[in-house]
């Protein structure tokens, strides 16, 4: 269970996350939502310790990351998985060695188990085929699919997801939610997405968060989301044609 | 503000340097790496180095037989001030210039590269050291690949010359020999290496100082890379003025 309290972030002295409060569960798929420039990026960074807030605290189960010493951060690190916006595949590395990567730097395990458990991995996101090929060889879903093998190699206990579906066509990034969400409950795993993407929203939003303008506007889930009341997220939402008629059709 | 500035990336290259120059995390990560770099920044340098020195060694016979040739001046002073040009300051101080260019807008658009597409940020993010795993394999392959290419450079220079005095005729084999020869001093040769070790590091800490702290795109990266270069040259050519002082007196 991560938890966020009170924090705070400024940048030159603009104020790009006001007092954000929330916890996420583990075994739940928590999406952060909103429009860009809302801070969710920031926010996510502030979680994994990319960014120091200026108030506020960050615990990861009960331990708050800024009072962390050396190793116990290092420590925390590996229990991180983390798939970035532009998947951040070493291009230096095949697949597999991407996904070895990890396993190279902190496990005790021999060659042969490394490679095994990198194989397991990139079998599980259904690349196998593709461990010899490099990163540019990939499609961007591909790219997405060997950051998420490469980011549970570890068997982290906390998996972020920057814009996951981003510059993917609608049916890749299905696969690329339903990947996390099955990754999610099958690990029992605490994970953060930052999206705009309604289709994940509705999809795997076991727990919704909304931001504007650096505030946290609504928390609810995908059953309770379309039904709110808050004008900012109603903005938000309906702002897509389709969604609206959607909302319209279910009225009815 | 020119000075502060100045102060405050002097102050932001110490912190980096602090964290490269740190106890790998994994020691066979690290061999691998130092391995690849040695490929990469050191032997893929060779066939330069060699095709440079062996025609600025000619060069330099040619305009020693031009320009100090006399009456009253021995044969052999066209080879003994080709060897001192090569060896005090061409092939350690003029090569690593050139390398400079090379090497070091290779090292800055590498890892300008990765912090812009957050390979780097991947990396702190796994609990990776990364400017120890990403530049001290760097510095530790090109600082130890450095003399040998000095000793190449030096190598290639003297066949250079060697080769215009058997094609045009300008001096003999013996009398290159001689003023080779000519009052040699070993000396010299360890100058050379020991400000190629500072030259080495130079170019390697200074680029990739300039490669991790890119922030922007592709274009921040190509000027990091040219600022890089500047700044190497900048270094290297001042340190050689210490370097020279220090160790010839």
């Amino acid at each position: 269970m991560i938890e966020v309290i009170s924090v705070c972030k400024e940048f030159n002295g603009q104020q790009v996350l006001k007092d954000i409060t929330a916890t996420f569960q583990n075994g739940k798929a928590n999406l952060i939502i909103g429009q860009s420039g809302a801070g969710k990026t920031v926010l996510l960074k502030c979680i994994v310790g990319l960014f120091t807030p200026e108030e506020g605290k960050v615990l990861y189960d009960g331990r708050d990351i800024s009072a962390m010493g050396k190793k116990e951060t290092l420590k925390l690190r590996q229990e991180i998985g983390m798939l970035f916006q532009n998947s951040a595949l070493f291009d230096s590395m095949s697949v597999l060695e991407n996904v070895m990567f990890p396993l190279d730097m902190f496990s005790a395990m021999s060659y042969n188990e490394r490679r095994e458990r990198a194989r397991f991995c990139l079998d599980r996101v259904g690349l196998i085929e593709a461990q010899y090929k490099n990163p540019d060889e990939l499609s961007g879903g591909m790219q997405k699919r060997a950051a998420i093998a490469r980011a549970i190699a570890l068997e982290p206990k906390y998996l972020f997801c920057d814009e996951p579906n981003s510059g993917l066509d609608p049916q890749t990034s299905l696969k690329i939610d339903e990947l996390i969400h099955d990754i999610t409950k099958d690990f029992d795993i605490t994970t953060i997405v930052n999206t705009h993407d309604m289709n994940s929203v509705m999809g795997i939003g076991d727990h919704v968060l909304f931001l504007s303008g650096g505030r946290l506007e609504w928390e609810g889930n995908k059953e309770n989301i379309l039904s709110s009341n808050n004008e900012t997220l109603n903005n938000f939402l309906f702002s897509s044609d389709l969604v609206k008629k959607v909302k319209e059709m279910g009225a009815k | 503000m020119i000075l502060a500035n100045s102060i405050k990336s002097f102050g932001s290259y110490l912190i980096l340097m602090r964290r490269v120059l740190s106890r790998p995390q994994r020691w066979s990560v690290f061999f691998r790496q130092t391995l690849h770099e040695v490929y990469q920044l050191g032997m893929s340098s060779i066939p330069i180095v060699l095709l440079i020195s062996f025609f600025i060694g000619a060069v330099i016979c040619i305009q020693m037989k031009l320009n100090v040739e006399s009456p009253w001046m021995p044969k052999f002073v066209v080879g003994y001030a080709t060897r001192e040009i090569l060896l005090l300051e061409f092939s350690s101080s003029i090569m690593c210039l050139i390398l400079s260019g090379k090497v070091g807008s290779n090292i800055t658009s590498e890892i300008g590269t990765m912090r812009v597409t957050q390979q780097i940020d991947a990396l702190e993010i796994m609990g990776v050291n990364s400017a120890n795993f990403l530049i001290l394999p760097k510095i530790t392959a090109l600082v130890s690949m450095m003399p040998i290419l000095v000793t190449f450079s030096i190598t290639a220079g003297i066949a250079g010359a060697y080769a215009i005095g058997e094609f045009t005729g300008i001096i003999t084999a013996e009398d290159l020999t001689t003023g080779l020869q000519h009052e040699f001093r070993q000396w010299y040769i360890w100058c050379s290496i020991i400000k190629s070790f500072a030259f080495a590091f130079i170019i390697t800490s200074v680029a990739s100082f300039y490669g991790y702290r890119v922030t922007g795109g592709s274009i921040e990266v190509g000027q990091a890379s040219t600022n890089a270069v500047v700044s190497c040259s900048v270094l290297i050519l001042f340190s050689d003025i210490v370097l020279t002082q220090l160790l010839m007196q």
